[in-house]
């Protein structure tokens, strides 16, 4: 994954970025981005994930070339962010969840034909793709009307469309599904899912949204306190933290506390009818626990819940915060 | 050149849709044009119906164009881009491909061209049917004056964004822009003819970009300076704005440097 080649589209190496806090009358230096490094290959959907202020805004700003970097490399698409600005710009989308990129008080249709021009599409390009966009997005309802006007969800998607207006290699999400409700969520995570299987744009995504990451991403980036606390598969993640799997069991007739080895019982329902037991699947195994359960009672039905993102990411935040007091 | 000129329409149509805001800033203009005419008419009258060139026409032309210019020109507020680099929005500008001044000045001229209808046409019209102004009967001043017209709303929104920059390394403009109004309001020619000014205020006046914002515009349009001395107000109006574009450039390129849009 490292190295540059022309299949990397992003690429940091002691990437840091410090600021200047005033606290009174004393100036401290506060580092969001702490040398890190890593790359992202062409083609890659990368969840970058992350508690309020470990540093993930600060990554994109500097990723997309509007923050300057303390200390480091960046290379996106191939170029320095910073210096090849305009460049880049042709071959990035940006959405940031928190602002806006369209022309607030006129229709949605005229931010399309603004940002067009501003990518230089041809009047072709420009209408085929702002028509596939408003078919696969279903923002027909709204073209005329003023973004001002939109709900949240309606401009989210319009966010989206002219973030990926100019077909770019790379899209960069900064919390796009922020405020959105759960249907609003899906529609954009389908829509992502579509977009990168049709025309493979890489996709980089920050999020509080674990649903997002779970969803959309194939690979995942925890980033705490400005550095890199993770990098791998989300299924990775769980079995690194060792975060717990639990057996539910549905059982033919009450029974008391099952007592399994190397599981935990958790809680029993319905008078003992319906128990959960939480087990570590780096130390046993489901079919382990089962085996045990049905020396005990008659099992009829059964699920396996896997560990929330949630509670994985904070075990990471405590075994960094542990290890480093 | 189609992109700006695509962000200028775009600014031209945002504007339209602030017509009742257009009609309040027209309804301002004429009471303070008709409050400035009394005044500067009054003068002209003691004067023995002349005074430093100016004849009770004249001075109504300049009364009424200026008041006219008022919402077309911007010598009273910050520019859009001042609130965008307060608030970190400025980050989505330089995420496209695009010049970050000349869209954000494109897009406020734009703006300023529409009120020229609203606000611009009427308050001459005002002046006219209250007050009868001299205007030119030929054609090359108006030709000339829609030049010096564009140069001066275009000046206005350069100097303006240039002031707006500032924002990049102070955390507050206002102070900067209030003393901006004053200084501007002045030496623009807004409350009176610079020409009337004493001789040592009329020489800081026309070394400064002012008077091309206004007093030119408003000299050409009203014909009071024709022929090769029009060109040459033309050409430092050009001048100015050259001037200005190029310190904007600047104070980008450094300005987004020091940028640090912190959250969010």
């Amino acid at each position: 994954m490292s190295g540059t080649t022309s299949d990397t589209i992003v690429e940091v190496r002691g990437l840091s970025r410090d600021f200047r806090v005033r606290d009174g009358l004393k100036v401290r230096r506060l580092t969001a981005v702490d040398r890190m490094t890593w790359s992202i290959a062409a083609g890659e959907a990368v969840g970058y994930i992350g508690a309020n202020g470990a540093g993930k805004s600060t990554t994109i700003k500097m990723l997309a070339g509007i923050l300057v970097p303390t200390a480091g490399d960046v290379h996106t698409c191939g170029l320095r962010p910073v210096k090849d600005r305009k460049k880049l710009a042709r071959r990035i989308g940006v959405v940031f969840g928190q602002r806006s990129q369209l022309w607030w008080d006129l229709p949605v249709r005229e931010s399309f034909g603004i940002l067009a021009a501003i990518h230089s599409l041809s009047r072709a390009r420009e209408r085929a793709r702002t028509d596939e966009l408003v078919e696969t997005l279903d923002m027909g309802d709204y073209l005329g009307t003023p973004v001002r006007q939109l709900s949240l969800g309606q401009r989210m998607r319009a966010e989206v469309a002219a973030a990926l207006l100019h077909r770019p290699q790379l899209l960069i999400l900064d919390e796009p599904t922020i405020g959105l409700d759960v249907l609003s969520k899906q529609r954009l995570r389908e829509f992502l899912v579509r977009e990168r299987a049709e025309h493979g744009t890489t996709l980089l995504l920050t999020t509080h949204d674990m649903g997002d990451v779970e969803r959309l991403c194939d690979r995942v980036l925890v980033v705490d306190h400005g550095r890199l606390a993770y990098d791998g598969s989300l299924d990775g993640l769980g079995r690194t933290v060792g975060a717990e799997r639990v057996l539910v069991v549905d059982l033919a007739e009450p029974c008391a506390e099952l007592a399994v080895p190397g599981a935990r019982h958790l809680r029993s329902e319905g008078g003992g009818l319906r128990q959960h037991l939480a087990f570590d699947p780096a130390a046993t195994t489901a079919a382990r626990v089962l085996a045990a359960v049905s020396e005990q009672a008659d099992v009829l039905d059964l699920t396996i819940a896997e560990p929330a993102v949630e509670d994985v990411v904070r075990r990471i935040y405590e075994r960094a915060t542990t290890s480093s007091s | 050149m189609r992109v700006y000129a695509r962000i200028l329409a775009a600014g031209f149509r945002t504007q339209s849709r602030y017509l009742p805001a257009a009609f309040a800033g027209l309804l301002a203009n004429a009471t303070f044009g008709l409050l400035k005419s009394g005044i500067l008419l009054t003068l002209v009258d003691d004067g023995g119906g002349e005074l430093d060139g100016y004849t009770a026409g004249t001075m109504a032309a300049y009364v009424w164009l200026s008041q006219g210019l008022l919402g077309s020109v911007n010598i009273w507020s910050l520019p859009s881009s001042a609130e965008r680099i307060k608030s970190g929005d400025i980050a989505v500008d330089f995420l496209r491909p695009a010049d970050v001044q000349l869209a954000s000045i494109a897009d406020d001229v734009g703006r300023g061209l529409f009120a020229l209808i609203p606000r611009g046409l009427p308050s001459v019209g005002v002046g006219v049917l209250l007050v009868g102004m001299a205007m030119p009967a030929q054609v090359l001043p108006y030709a000339l004056g829609a030049v010096s017209l564009a140069l001066g709303i275009t000046l206005s929104h350069a100097l303006a964004y240039l002031l707006g920059t500032a924002g990049f390394w102070l955390v507050e403009v206002r102070g900067l822009q209030v003393l901006y109004m004053g200084v501007a309001g002045l030496l623009t020619g807004l409350i009176t003819p610079v020409w009337l000014f004493p001789g040592w205020l009329e020489a800081i006046a026309v070394a400064t970009p002012f008077p091309a914002v206004m007093m030119y515009p408003i000299d050409v349009l009203s014909g009071r300076t024709t022929g090769t001395d029009a060109l040459w107000l033309l050409a430092v109006q050009a001048g100015w704005l050259a001037l200005a574009l190029a310190a904007g450039q600047v104070a980008t390129r450094l300005g987004r440097r020091t940028l640090e849009v912190q959250g969010g």
